[in-house]
């Protein structure tokens, strides 16, 4: 079985799941039963002056029948009393040395930094995060995302906190930037020693139509919250992976957004991240979900060959290229499976409206699309494919004029009906490379 | 109308086989719904509805939308939903089937939509057009002229409808197995269409109340929807007095009128099509101690639905093929005993306590007779072109049973709108 135990900038781990700072992590009483549970870690919901927060603070989208595909907040940090939080803190690393405990931090002055960092070590913390990231109440106050959207003025405080830090201290970070690589960069210049991310996006979750209000409905008012959950991971990937590309970024990541199974888990990690943090997914379901994301993470290192996490982290990175380097000869086309096909044809409303007028039905449908480059009519297979389920319901691709995007293989609901198949692997000619050698005017442009 | 319907019937005993959905449930289910493309449902379905689409509105709330994608197709789309064989129709060329999934139950997402939003105290979903002075009599307030007229009115047009019982709504209300729509339910639905515009005149019978000729003298167009007539007989011995019935006699009866004391003991029913299967079940529901369908020929060939009949036996029915009745045996005191039937060929005693005779209901002659050019077929249907119902008679129109010679409510509600959308047409 893999190794699963991380260490991130010199915390350890015995595995690379934290609860992420928020509600799971608000009490010593959850931290130590999601311990049990078998999360290797927790950054503690962030402490500082502690605030009043409003009734109701959550909202979520359902898509589809499925629940909370994405959640908001419009809660503020701790409404604890610091000496509580800390008392706890105290007993969770008493009773479980082994297991990571990351204080959360936001603050003011310099002095404020200097008493909370030396309070929260002295309790026994493993680590500081410095939450730059809250997009909503703490930013009107000159805190949170106001400092993650100056990377001056994240540097400096950073800065500051590493005078006084004895542990290592890694900067949450706000998706709400124009560049994430801005504040990740200042944070490193400033001294961190990781970079967590992503906090909550900026959003409205929606609005009660019958009383027009947006929600969450706090009496007849709302404001903006923070986005997170599925919805938000492809966003989240994009950050991390753009983080762990750079250079400059030469220290751990801990990857968070919409994180809720090994999968998801391990795709932040192979795109740069060496732990995980979970809100949502954890505000979802409860503690129990960890099991299956270090049994199924385990299971698919196996599968790999790989011993350990740390050969995971980092792993798709050399995937990714710019567009420009993109292989520009690489082509693939559609092809169904008529036994598979079920008729719905979803594929040719997708095809014919969204995409590339090349998916047909029935052996008369062949008018060549207005798309095409030149006049003429698709030619329908002879015979027709007949599906064994389907029978004359099964489209057709006029496989010449497949551009290959994909699309119908996306809408399709029967698994491995369509699948896209290659027609010409790589040939090198990407775009930089016409670019160097002059072939980059095509016909049909703007100077002709 | 529904004010003097009996408060004790024997229908009431007999509770919906498909309840209404909650909303959540309604909305789970639309949510599954593929939105094909070219939807087999749709295809499947005599008048046509945008499933997909009404069931997509269910999905975003949008009922009211959902229910007139619904009516626009389907004026009676209400009890449709609830009477339609679905199996063999729109859910069975659901695209699902052929996946082995459950498929997309559009009857009862149909009745969530069309129930919802006729709701007491909902706003109206149709404002009829201005009136355009044609006029158009309607004989028999069934399905089909409830949509003939229900469209007509919409487009502006007087439509006035004859029907000879006390209530209408035809063989919805007279008809229709408890278990999927009661009286009230039908009776319900034909308030809606009479509050398009709609006007109903019940007691009035054509050929005794009303007369072909004068209706053609004062109106544009007639629509002749008098469906079927009485239940055929077998004219075999003993078949006339107590305990002998007609089936579509004896569901009236049980549907319209107040309960009888009296226990159905042994019941059999003869026939093999869907009336008998109904029947069948109605009275092993209604606590009938045993319930034996007799059919001439082998249970392949049986014209009732698959579905129907495999519900019926769930409900205790049991099934006797290849019998022939010969007699009826009566006591002494002239009360039902048995019926001697031949199977392949022996004889043998089935005792019973009561008879349901489905083996098909009588044309009725008399009313093409009202009528000059209209024709009868070799069945004893009128003879309509299917697309408009237009009849050798150029100002008479006919659909449903009547020239079908007994389909579904669904096929009414098509040949009634059809009519409709070809009067408007004509007269624009
Ligand atoms: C027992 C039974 C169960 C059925 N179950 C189903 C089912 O579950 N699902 C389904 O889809 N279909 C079912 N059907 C079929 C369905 O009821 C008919 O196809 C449909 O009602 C036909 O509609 P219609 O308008 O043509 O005729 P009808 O519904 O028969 O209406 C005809 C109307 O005309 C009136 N009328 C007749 N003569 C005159 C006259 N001379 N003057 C004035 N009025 C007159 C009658 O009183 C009646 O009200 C069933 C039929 C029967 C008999
Ligand atoms: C109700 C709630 C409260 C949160 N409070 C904090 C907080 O106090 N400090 C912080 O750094 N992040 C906070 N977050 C952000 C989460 O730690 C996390 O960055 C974000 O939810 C994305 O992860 P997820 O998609 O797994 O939920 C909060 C999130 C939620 C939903
Ligand atoms: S989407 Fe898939 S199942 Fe549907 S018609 Fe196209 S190939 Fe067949
Ligand atoms: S890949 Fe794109 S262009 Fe090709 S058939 Fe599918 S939808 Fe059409
Ligand atoms: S065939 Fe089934 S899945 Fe497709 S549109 Fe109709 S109901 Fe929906």
């Amino acid at each position: 079985m893999a190794d699963l135990s991380i260490d991130f900038a010199g915390i350890r781990s015995p595995n690379p799941f934290w609860l992420a700072s928020a509600p799971p992590a608000n009490s010593g009483e959850q931290v130590m039963r999601a311990f049990d549970a078998g999360w290797g870690g927790a950054v503690w919901k962030t402490l500082g002056d502690p605030i009043v927060n409003v009734s109701s603070r959550f909202g979520a989208v359902d898509y589809a029948g499925q629940k909370v595909m994405g959640f908001n907040n419009i809660e503020l940090i701790t409404d604890r009393g610091l000496e509580v939080n800390l008392r706890e803190i105290r007993e969770v690393k008493k009773r479980y040395p082994k297991h990571a405990v990351i204080a959360s931090l936001m603050t003011e002055t310099k002095e404020d930094w200097k008493v909370l960092i030396r309070r929260c070590e002295d309790a026994g913390v493993d680590g500081l995060e410095l939450n730059f990231g809250c997009p909503h109440g703490m930013c009107e106050r000159g805190m949170g995302s106001s400092v993650g959207q100056e990377p001056k003025l994240l540097q400096e405080i950073t800065a500051w906190t590493k005078e006084f830090a004895k542990t290592p201290v890694l900067v949450k970070l706000t998706p709400n930037i124009g560049d994430i690589l801005d504040p990740g960069i200042a944070a490193v210049k400033g001294g961190a020693d990781g970079l967590s991310l992503i906090n909550t996006i900026k959003s409205i979750i929606g609005v009660d139509l019958n009383r027009l209000v947006p929600e969450p409905r706090v009496g007849n008012a709302s404001t903006n919250g923070g986005y997170c959950g599925p919805a938000v991971k492809p966003i989240a990937m994009h950050m991390v992976a753009s983080l762990a590309r750079d250079p400059e970024v030469t220290i751990p990541i801990s990857g968070i957004g919409g994180i809720s199974n090994w999968r998801d888990a391990a795709e932040f990690i192979a795109l740069g991240s060496t732990s995980v943090q979970v809100c949502t997914a954890v505000m979802h379901y409860g503690f129990r979900i960890v099991e299956d994301m270090i049994d199924g993470l385990s299971n698919y290192l196996d599968e790999q060959g790989m011993t350990s996490v740390r050969q995971l982290v980092g792993r798709a990175i050399p995937g990714f290229r710019e567009w420009g380097d993109l292989d520009l000869g690489y082509q693939i086309v559609a092809k169904i499976d008529a036994n598979k096909c079920i008729g719905c044809q979803l594929c040719v409303a997708a095809c014919q409206d969204g995409a590339h007028q090349c998916i047909f039905t029935g052996p008369n449908d062949q008018q060549r699309p207005p798309h095409a480059h030149y006049p003429g009519t698709a030619t329908a297979p002879r015979p027709q494919i007949l599906g064994t389920v389907a029978g004359d319901r099964v489209p057709w691709v006029d496989e010449p004029e497949c551009v290959g995007c994909n699309l119908c293989a996306l809408v399709c609901p029967v698994p491995g009906c369509i699948t896209m198949q290659e027609t010409a692997t790589e040939t090198g000619d990407t775009w930089n490379r016409r670019v160097q050698e002059g072939r980059d005017k095509i016909p049909g442009g703007i100077h002709e | 109308m529904k004010s003097v319907l009996p408060q004790r019937r024997d229908e009431l005993q007999l509770k919906d086989k498909k309840p209404l959905y909650s909303a959540a449930e309604a909305r789970a289910e639309a949510d599954r719904c593929l939105y094909c493309q070219d939807a087999p449902c749709i295809k499947a379905c005599p008048t046509e509805i945008d499933i997909p689409t009404f069931i997509k509105k269910i999905a975003t709330d949008n009922v009211r939308g959902s229910a007139k994608t619904i009516f626009e197709q389907n004026l009676l789309g209400y009890s449709c939903a609830r009477v339609c064989p679905v199996e063999v129709l729109c859910v069975g060329a659901c695209v699902y089937n052929a996946w082995h999934r459950e498929p997309i139950q559009i009857g009862r997402l149909q009745r969530y939509a069309t129930e919802k939003a006729t709701e007491a105290g909902k706003p109206v979903l149709f404002t009829p057009a201005p009136p355009t002075g044609k006029r158009v009599a309607l004989i028999g307030a069934g399905p089909a002229s409830l949509a003939c007229a229900g469209y007509l009115a919409l487009e502006g047009h007087a439509a006035v409808i004859f029907e000879k019982r006390p209530f209408a709504g035809g063989l919805n209300t007279t008809g229709i197995a408890p278990y999927k729509l009661h009286v009230e339910d039908a009776l319900h639905e034909v308030e809606w269409v009479q509050a398009l515009g709609v006007e109903i005149t019940t007691g009035m019978e054509l050929g005794k109340d009303v007369f072909g000729k004068d209706l053609l003298r004062d109106y544009d167009a007639v629509y002749l929807g008098v469906g079927l007539g009485e239940d055929t007989k077998l004219r075999i011995p003993g078949e006339d007095g107590d305990g002998v019935y007609g089936a579509t006699a004896w569901i009236e009866r049980m549907k319209l009128t107040p309960t009888s004391e009296r226990k159905l003991g042994r019941v059999l029913v003869i026939g093999g099509g869907n009336t008998a299967i109904d029947v069948a079940r109605e009275c092993a529901l209604l606590g009938a101690t045993e319930v034996t369908m007799v059919y001439r020929r082998d249970a392949a060939s049986m014209s009732g639905y698959a579905h129907e009949m495999e519900g019926a036996r769930k409900e205790g029915v049991r099934l006797v093929t290849r019998a022939t009745p010969v007699a009826f045996e009566r006591d002494a005191q002239g009360k039902l005993t048995g019926l001697k039937v031949t199977v392949d060929g022996a004889e043998q005693v089935l005792p019973c306590d009561m008879v349901a005779l489905a083996i098909g209901q009588s044309k009725m002659h008399a009313i093409a007779a009202e009528f000059p050019g209209v024709e009868l077929d070799a069945r004893g249907c009128i003879v309509a072109d299917p697309a408009n119902g237009a009849t050798g008679n150029a100002k008479v129109f006919s659909g449903g049973d009547c020239i079908n010679g007994g389909k579904e409510v669904v096929n009414a509600v098509a040949d009634g709108r059809n009519t409709a959308r070809y009067l408007n047409q004509a007269w624009k």
